[in-house]
């Protein structure tokens, strides 16, 4: 069998893979907070655009809901609320800026060589879409106890929210 | 498309957030890293998935996507703790059991 070549896809990947790059460098080095939360934004939807690349439908719809609907409106009002300078603040970074690059540096080398190692030209076969149904009938039978441990845990997070957050 | 493609980008993410997470002091930009890392780690989920047609790839990232949303709620409600007991939220102010 001929494998398949992806031109098309490649050329997606490579448009989004670069954008999420500089997105997620600029969130990381970037002084201005809400700049930040913009470039998340930027990063986020790139990870929705991988998962329709890779034909996860249902978690692209859900990584659009819940990311950039509901997670990076936190972090606004997060920003809101704490008064951070909305400006460039010149110290937002702390002395272990060059140790910290270093380490993301070897991290980055040595799982880069270890994916390569194992990974080194598997291919994708064909992309068979992984309709929400196949997604949910495997939620609801095959991890079904971790789903309700799940749902038991967001309502934990909700209420220590709530207890930490309020004026008493 | 090669797997290590989607694998080497979740890599780059991962990097970005670790730097994060050592390098910055204000504490919403720590929890901005850590969302860089757990869609690094979602990444990885999903290619795994798709190339071994499984759903179970799927299922993990909708986990992951859930854990996060808890992990940010309670993480924000601290950072608000700590500007209201402190008027400041850098991370490495908090200091107090450094002996």
């Amino acid at each position: 069998m001929i494998a398949q070549l992806w031109v098309a896809e490649n050329i997606a990947f490579g448009i989004i893979a670069i954008m999420m790059v500089v997105a997620a460098i600029r969130v990381v080095t970037t002084r201005n907070i809400v700049h930040a939360a913009l470039y998340l934004v930027l990063v986020l939807a790139g990870v929705a655009a991988l998962y329709i690349l890779l034909a996860a439908e249902f978690v692209a719809i859900t990584q659009v809901l819940v990311y950039i609907g509901a997670i990076v409106v936190l972090f606004l009002f997060g920003i809101m609320l704490t008064r951070a300078p909305m400006g460039d603040m010149h110290d937002s970074d702390n002395e272990q800026r060059i140790v910290g690059a270093v380490i993301s540096a070897v991290l980055l080398g040595v799982m880069g060589y270890t994916l390569w190692k194992a990974f080194g030209h598997k291919q994708f076969q064909d992309l068979t879409v992984q309709t929400t149904q196949q997604v949910s009938n495997s939620i609801f039978s095959t991890y079904l106890i971790p789903f309700e441990v799940v749902s038991v845990v967001l309502l934990a997070a909700l209420i220590g929210a709530i207890v930490l957050a309020r004026r008493d | 498309m090669l797997l290590n493609q989607f694998l080497l980008l979740g890599a780059i993410l991962f990097c970005a957030g670790v730097y994060g997470v050592l390098a910055r002091r204000n504490g919403v930009m720590v929890l901005m890293s850590v969302e860089l890392i757990l869609n690094a780690v979602n990444i990885n989920l999903v290619a795994f998935g798709a190339y071994l047609h499984n759903p179970s790839g799927q299922v993990f990232a909708l986990f992951v996507i859930a854990i996060a949303a808890a992990e940010v709620g309670v993480g924000l409600a601290l950072v608000l703790m700590l500007y209201r007991n402190r008027q400041s939220i850098d991370v490495d102010d908090v200091d107090l059991m450094k002996g």
